[in-house]
């Protein structure tokens, strides 16, 4: 129907709506970001240049190293027991027992619930819970804001990795179930031999996704803890979490605060996307093909 | 995030020669006041007032984001000489204003050199409000050691009552005798702020000094008296504090659970709202047990300093200072401001105001009590609040002991002194 130099003009046509708003959406605000963090400011027409002092501070911030370890500690917590809780719920969804289709519903809302209501409510839910056992409120206790945090995440993300890890099990061929069984196969090696290298693309996704979302998690954490309890030897909000000490630090004093703030941001991104990339490759890796 | 925070305003305001004003406000209880009142200059005036007001515990952010936009605010607020260091050069001067010339007092203006960048717009108060039916109870009890409300004049008396009242609670029909100092963020600033200006003024005092880079807490003993006394003799136990809100504060104190209630006169319509007369309500100073007890006064001051935008267009700053100047000197203005707001402004043309807790305040000032001055504008900065606020929580709860306290209170107060002064 079309030319081939016709084609290629509509193809530069259609693309360019979603083309401008990729830069105006991402690539700007991107480039003007990592630019920022050079500079020390506090408006946006104001700004003096300063090299690389705003990272040098920030790598001096020991509420930025703090949040860093928090943070980690509570990627690797919750990225197992997400997964994990998701896998097994999505297996068992998958069996054919009645009502599935209302459990997968069910376990699935907690996703469309926004961060901050469900901090809130998690947060009078765990308090109300304590005080029953005469215990004060968990902001005032570290451990028990961590296992606050897990515990509110696992709950929201398990349903929606649960949708995710649901397509993947019904995607796996049943002629590859008959064939192991025929093989003489247990229902352990099924699941460890068959089930398991066939779900990797999923365990990728998901990984991928409670990775990401671990390491950015703001919201939730700061109506949930906001940052307390407070280590005055230390001088650290224990339950900071990196989103949420570089918004304080962004809007905190000081003259060049919202400079250490974005250089502290553009860190953050490297972070992510180092760790994120990491994971990428190790579990591509183990994706095969029927 | 700060757009979802930003409660509704009026129109949208094109900009036309006359100028507009777009007004920054502080004050989520005055929000609907104000809004009025901007309706009301636009149909007189015919110059359009948008005003948007900053969700609690946020206006700094609010602020900071809002002045980037090209519409930015051209009226705005400051709390004080710490707040000023950081906004200074975004102040225009404000001393051609009608509203500077009519302070009753040059100290309600904030200068630099021969410049006005701020002007305080309201004087507040703060106390122990009190139920005067439930103290009068009280008072009558054979169990009373003071007979009269006049009496509670120090740290020791006052504790006296409160532990009598909550030794017979039963007896008096109240759960207890403070309501409950909540350390939920809508709660806290009464006792991490308000509280801890006790201390200070104290220190100031003795010191003769108005501010500080190194505070040495020398009346940290009393903070933790009154402290004490406030998470003993409450509604509830000293371990439930951490998440317990201002409005079930207020609640238990308007429903007859607790006979005193630690806040100040921007309470006041809210607890006329709530049922309680004139004839109910009384406010005592917070006593701690440090100066000289008997002339001490209500906490009294400002926090609230107008300031205007000196990148906004001259149109646009000679409309947001006819709009100041008409807001405190003309009759609807004042008015207003007296009646629907219930501010007491430092201006001399001012409305007396309604509130039974400036009456009070000036009752007390004529019989020749001290007001305690607002010291905690001078506190160095919210990191340094929210530090105090968690290590008083951590203490009520059980889970942090007092010299955490002392060291939120002092360590914290240099280090961020210092890192504001960089």
């Amino acid at each position: 129907m079309f030319k081939k130099a016709n084609r290629k003009l509509y193809a530069l046509i259609f693309v360019l709506p979603t083309f401008a708003a990729f830069i105006i959406g991402f690539i700007y605000p991107f480039a003007k970001g990592i630019q920022l963090s050079f500079f020390k400011f506090r408006r946006l027409n104001k700004l003096t240049f300063v090299g690389l002092d705003n990272y040098k501070e920030a790598f001096q911030d020991k509420s930025f190293l703090a949040s860093f370890w928090f943070t980690l500690m509570f990627v690797v917590v919750s990225v197992i027991l997400i997964n994990l809780i998701a896998f097994f719920v999505a297996y068992g969804l998958t069996i054919g027992i009645r009502g599935s289709n209302i459990f997968r519903t069910v376990f699935f809302m907690p996703n469309l619930v926004g961060g901050i209501i469900l901090g809130y409510i998690w947060h009078q839910i765990f308090d109300a819970i304590l005080r029953n056992f005469d215990k004060p409120s968990l902001v005032t206790n570290t451990s028990m804001g961590f296992w606050g945090l897990i515990i509110l995440m696992c709950w929201q993300q398990a349903g929606y990795m649960m949708i995710i890890y649901i397509a993947g099990f019904q995607s796996v061929p049943g002629d590859l179930y008959e064939a192991a069984k025929i093989d003489g196969a247990n229902r352990r090696q099924l699941l460890t031999n068959v089930t398991l290298p066939m779900m990797m693309p999923s365990i990728t996704i998901c990984t991928f996704l409670t990775l990401t979302n671990s390491f950015k998690l703001f919201d939730q954490n700061l109506a949930l803890t906001a940052g307390a309890p407070y280590n005055v030897d230390k001088g650290l909000w224990t339950t900071r979490m990196m989103a949420l000490n570089i918004y304080e630090v962004f809007y905190g004093e000081g003259s060049n605060a919202k400079g250490v703030g974005q250089a502290e941001g553009v860190i953050f991104f490297l972070i992510v996307v180092a760790i994120s990339l990491v994971q990428l490759f190790l579990t591509r890796r183990k994706e095969v093909q029927a | 995030m700060a757009s979802s925070v930003l409660v509704s305003a009026t129109g949208c305001g094109k900009s036309s020669k006359k100028g507009k004003v777009y007004y920054l406000n502080f004050k989520p209880e005055q929000d609907a006041a104000w809004q009025e009142l901007a309706a009301k200059y636009k149909d007189e005036k015919g110059v359009e007032v948008k005003v948007i007001t900053a969700a609690e515990g946020t206006y700094e952010q609010t602020l900071a984001t809002e002045m980037d936009k090209k519409d930015a605010p051209t009226l705005f607020q400051v709390n004080g000489p710490v707040g000023l260091a950081k906004w200074k050069d975004d102040c225009a001067d404000m001393s051609d204003t009608e509203a500077y010339k009519n302070l009753t007092s040059s100290d309600f203006a904030l200068k630099d050199g021969d410049k006005v960048l701020g002007i305080a717009y309201v004087i507040e108060t703060y106390g122990l409000i009190y139920n005067k039916t439930l103290l009068q109870k009280y008072c009558d009890s054979d169990f009373a050691t003071v007979k009269s409300i006049d009496d509670i004049n120090s740290f020791e008396k006052l504790s006296t009552v409160a532990n009598e009242i909550q030794a017979n609670k039963d007896a008096l029909g109240v759960k207890g005798a403070f309501s409950s100092p909540g350390m939920d963020s809508s709660s806290d600033w009464r006792f991490k702020t308000h509280l801890a200006n006790l201390p200070i003024y104290f220190e100031y005092q003795a010191d003769g000094i108005g501010d500080t880079d190194a505070i040495k807490g020398t009346y940290l003993d009393n903070y933790k008296s009154i402290w004490d006394l406030y998470i003993t003799d409450t509604t509830c136990k000293p371990t439930e504090l951490a998440s317990k809100t201002g409005d079930e504060s207020r609640e238990e104190f308007t429903k007859g659970e607790a006979v005193f209630f630690q806040n100040g006169t921007w309470e006041y319509q809210n607890l006329k709202d709530a049922g309680l007369t004139d004839d109910d309500l009384g406010m005592l100073p917070i006593y701690v047990g440090a100066g000289d007890e008997a002339k001490q006064g209500l906490c009294t001051g400002t926090e609230n300093y107008w300031c205007i935008n000196e990148e906004a267009s001259d149109a646009d700053k000679k409309a947001t200072k006819e709009f100041i100047d008409w807001c405190v000197t003309s009759d609807e203005g004042t008015t207003a401001m007296a009646e629907k707001m219930n501010f007491v402004i430092p201006f001399k043309g001012a409305k007396e105001s309604s509130n039974v807790f400036v009456k009070i305040d000036q009752a007390n000032t004529a019989a020749g009590k001290t007001p305690v001055s607002w010291n905690f504008p001078t506190m160095p900065s919210e990191e340094w609040k929210n530090g105090v606020g968690a290590a008083l929580t951590q203490y009520a709860a059980g889970t942090g002991d007092w010299e955490s306290v002392k060291k939120a209170f002092v360590d914290n107060w240099a280090t961020e002194k210092s890192k504001a002064a960089k």
